[in-house]
């Protein structure tokens, strides 16, 4: 006898749950011809909400030890894992060849266990003792930029979106990401990864949907403190750089491909999200040799 | 007043009250009925300290924000009131001088009610003669759990009596009454007793306000006013904190009581975070851009 096959329900992914659009609208991109599933097309108020879940979460992800922060992101990459065969499925769904597929999914885990390392090691890298000319002692330290909103590259579904994701939380900041437009299936499924493995809801916040339509309210809201925009539209470029001024945002425009590559490997992609807090701490001399502290 | 027997108060129909809060809950307000909505509320809100923190300090700062709510935004109503603690009134009263922010104080042991009547009379005459415009007293809730209706009825009156020229608001604690039958009855209690206003928590257990529990004590009042053509303000308090829930409270009560209540000499909300809240939705509704609490006044 012939089975009726289940279909999965695309949601979206904010604060730990996973709701559907408060718009009740869906969208439905294609690859191939075929209709890839009944995709949530999210709309500024899901945006709204998702900020308000990532600003609760920030303080208690970023006031984690750096080594717990480690563990977690190791976790995801193990939970990643054992899932491999949907995403390489799903990829292949969204276009991709099989050899590419797999060969993306092994990136992506790799990345993420990449970052794990990092998150105790960059500030150390990142701070400094600075040489002044009174008595003080001076130094700097990275301290997260808060909540990020990351419009997700477009054609790289799952290394893209885990490149950007995965530095971003590894510095201690929270994030609201929006998903590629076209191949928005392994955003969803990376959720569930997510949300099976110790990630506090709240931290990663992820939404499909109309890029155009929500690029402008990504750039003006206030409570986000910095935007990374991944692609090379100069419209949108433009439209970015003018909303970010209201409050200051900070704006990083990356590429929209290439995330094979060795670039998206560098603790400077942390740096990048943090803030230098510089402390002037007064000291008398107190060694022999006159040294300051 | 002959003796009544609250044992007979209405019942109340539990599902028929999810109901109409259900359908109250589905409504949406939108722009220029949003913005009247949202400047009253703020006009209505008891702007509340009642920590064991509390400084001489901080209440200064909170009466100035009851008058300055955002300053950068012209023609903001003041809240209606400050609520604190007895010790703090002469400290509130000057700082409101001149404005037309009134000053409410907690009194009888807030917030268990557990002390003795003198101990409850004394408190209330403290805050009055200290200048408190309004009291906000709680029922001894343990009295009405034993069904001392009567004994309960008769403090709220002491209490009125010593309140003089004061208004008196009741403070039922609904979290802690049960079911929405009880409800009703210490509603009908305080209302018969004498309370210019029914509240329904003191804030410091959960749950606090619902929507549920003020529909219920709204038919309570509405019943009353019926019955002998006297109006009684409600105050709902504790975890109204948004702007969209504020407004449907809004909604119930002109839909219940109409909009005679609409305004704060009838209606309260005993909030702290609330009117940030509304302000950034305000600065929302002018501005198109979400707003971060970074750029609003702390709580």
């Amino acid at each position: 006898m012939s089975r009726i096959e289940v279909l999965k329900t695309y949601k979206i992914y904010i604060g730990g749950k996973f709701p559907r659009t408060e718009s009740g609208r869906y969208y439905q991109p294609k690859a191939n011809g075929k209709v890839l599933g009944n995709i949530c097309l999210s709309s500024r108020k899901d945006f709204r909400n998702a900020t308000v879940a990532a600003r609760s979460a920030q303080v208690g992800w970023a006031a984690k030890s750096a080594y717990n922060r480690s563990q977690i992101l190791y976790r995801i990459a193990e939970i990643l894992e054992g899932r491999r065969t949907q995403f390489v499925e799903e990829l292949i769904q969204q276009g991709s060849k099989k050899a590419q597929a797999e060969k993306e999914v092994n990136l992506s885990i790799d990345r993420l266990i990449y970052f794990a390392g990092w998150c105790d090691k960059y500030m150390q890298i990142f701070s400094a003792v600075n040489p002044v000319a009174s008595s003080h002692f001076n130094f700097s330290v990275p301290e997260p930029t808060g909540v990020v909103a990351i419009l997700a590259p477009e054609e790289s579904g799952l290394l893209g979106l885990v490149s950007q994701i995965a530095p971003t939380i590894a510095g201690g900041n929270t994030c609201v990401v929006l998903a590629s437009e076209n191949k928005p299936l392994c955003s969803i499924t990376f959720a569930e990864v997510l949300s099976t493995s110790d990630v506090p809801g709240g931290v990663i916040n992820i939404l499909t949907g109309n890029r155009k339509e929500l690029t402008p309210h990504f750039g003006r809201h206030m409570d986000v403190n910095a935007l990374i925009y991944c692609g090379n539209n100069p419209a949108e470029i433009k439209t970015i750089h003018e909303a970010a001024v209201d409050n200051l945002k900070r704006v990083i425009i990356r590429d929209g491909g290439g995330y094979v590559s060795d670039n998206y490997e560098s603790p400077y992609l942390i740096s990048s999200l943090q803030e230098t807090k510089t402390t002037w701490h007064p000291v008398e001399k107190i060694g022999a040799a006159g040294s300051g502290y | 007043m002959a003796e009544k027997d609250y044992r007979l108060s209405p019942r109340v129909d539990q599902v028929g009250i999810q109901d109409r809060v259900d359908r109250i809950t589905k409504r949406s307000v939108k722009s220029e009925a949003k913005r009247k909505g949202l400047l009253m509320t703020l006009n209505m809100i008891d702007l509340t300290t009642l920590e064991g923190a509390d400084t001489d300090f901080k209440v200064k700062q909170m009466c100035y924000k009851a008058q300055h709510l955002h300053d950068s935004f012209p023609d903001l109503p003041t809240t209606a009131a400050v609520c604190v603690y007895p010790n703090f009134v002469k400290t509130a009263i000057n700082e409101v001088k001149g404005s037309k922010v009134k000053v409410a104080s907690v009194a009888t042991a807030f917030p268990s009610g557990h002390s003795s009547s003198e101990i409850k009379l004394l408190d209330t005459k403290i805050a009055v003669d200290n200048g408190a415009h309004e009291v906000d007293m709680v029922i001894s809730r343990g009295k009405f759990h034993s069904g001392e209706y009567n004994f309960v009825f008769d403090e709220i009156a002491a209490i009125k009596e010593a309140c003089g020229n004061a208004r008196l608001k009741v403070i039922l604690e609904t979290g802690e009454l049960g079911t929405f039958d009880k409800v009703r009855r210490a509603s009908d209690i305080a209302m018969d007793a004498g309370a210019d206003f029914i509240k329904t928590s003191t804030g410091k257990i959960s749950p606090a306000a619902t929507l549920p529990v003020t529909l219920v004590m709204l038919e309570a009042i509405k019943d009353y006013y019926y019955e002998t053509g006297k109006m009684i303000g409600m105050k709902p308090a504790g975890g109204i904190s948004n702007s969209k829930l504020a407004l449907q409270y809004l909604l119930m009560v002109k839909e219940t009581l109409g909009g005679k209540w609409l305004s704060n000499e009838w209606f309260r909300f005993g909030a702290s975070s609330l009117a940030n809240d509304v302000l950034m939705q305000i600065m929302k509704q002018e501005s198109g851009n979400y707003q971060s609490k970074d750029y609003f006044s702390k709580d």
